[in-house]
């Protein structure tokens, strides 16, 4: 069986589910027999999935705007250096 | 240099959203501002949030964001189109980023290459079950500062890599591109920024009565 310390060491793999089948299945086998890590699998997974979860963040109408005009300016003054 | 164009290996068949962002791309070449406000417009939030993630600052962030769109009109014409142009300009924006953390702290340059602790850094320090909905006990704004203070606490490593991994959604080769790092660097950065912020958000998520390890 994995130790714990292995199968941390794959935990990001085996949540982005790019593990190969032959190690997932050791990784569920150890998953089934050793609660610490069911526990740390489940939350590290939720913790990705409330991060997701938040909304995209609108920006702010006065920095569009201030990026839009500083922008413009930069695309203005290569106009005139053409 | 952030403006280098990104070597990646070809592309599938271009999406029609693709080949839309390539004419904008093209137009914006020749000068047309309404071309390039509308490339801006659909990535300048996901680029601000990046920049506040890593800077920890708005006003920073606001800089970083200028200087990134600024950056890539100037330098259109490196962008050869074999990328996406997301993931062309958010290198530049990170790196005008990291840049910003390096003149606040002189005395000790940021970089994403610099040692890291292996392996004994992953010890998971409270294991703790959560509320099984641990959303629902937060309004959206309490959520949002918690997750915002948890990211806050990572060094800028783990919070750049975790922003564009797990936040923005690249995949993980599109990080390493993004990050000059190698796609092993990106994994063990981003496991140990997972493991980081699972951590932070136990103190806050555990269900009521769990005891830090009793599960052990």
């Amino acid at each position: 069986m994995l130790t714990c310390k292995e199968f941390l060491a794959e935990l990001s793999d085996f949540l982005d589910e790019t593990t190969r089948d032959e190690m997932r299945a050791r990784l569920e086998r150890h998953l089934s027999q050793c609660p610490n890590c069911w526990v740390v699998c489940d939350t590290t997974r939720k913790t990705i999935q409330v991060y997701k979860g938040l909304d995209s963040c609108d920006l702010p109408e006065d920095v569009r705007d201030r990026l839009l005009a500083a922008v413009e300016r930069k695309i203005a003054s290569h106009g005139e250096g053409s | 240099m952030a403006t280098d164009s990104i070597p990646v290996q070809s592309t599938p068949a271009q999406t029609a959203a693709d080949a839309e962002e390539l004419d904008l791309v093209a137009r914006s070449r020749t000068g047309d501002a309404t071309a390039f406000s509308s490339l801006m417009r659909r990535y300048d939030g996901k680029i601000f949030r990046l920049a506040m993630n890593i800077t920890q600052n708005r006003e920073d962030a606001e800089d970083v964001l200028q200087e990134a769109f600024l950056k890539a009109y100037q330098h259109l014409d490196q962008f050869q189109g074999n990328s996406k142009f997301y993931t062309w300009v958010v290198r530049i924006a990170v790196n005008q980023a990291l840049m910003k953390l390096r003149k606040r702290k002189s005395d000790r340059a940021v970089s994403l290459d610099e040692q890291i602790d292996t392996g004994e850094d992953t010890v998971v320090r409270e294991i703790a079950a959560w509320d099984p909905d641990p959303e629902e006990r937060y309004s959206r704004d309490e959520l949002r500062t918690i997750l915002n203070g948890a990211i806050d606490e990572l060094s800028p490593i783990y919070r750049t890599v975790f922003t564009l991994r797990d936040v923005d959604g690249l995949s993980t080769e599109e990080t390493a591109e993004v990050l000059d790092l190698s796609v092993p660097a990106v994994k063990s950065r981003l496991l140990r920024a997972r493991l980081q912020l699972r951590d932070r958000l136990t103190r806050f998520f555990k269900r009521k009565g769990d005891d830090a390890f009793a599960y052990m």
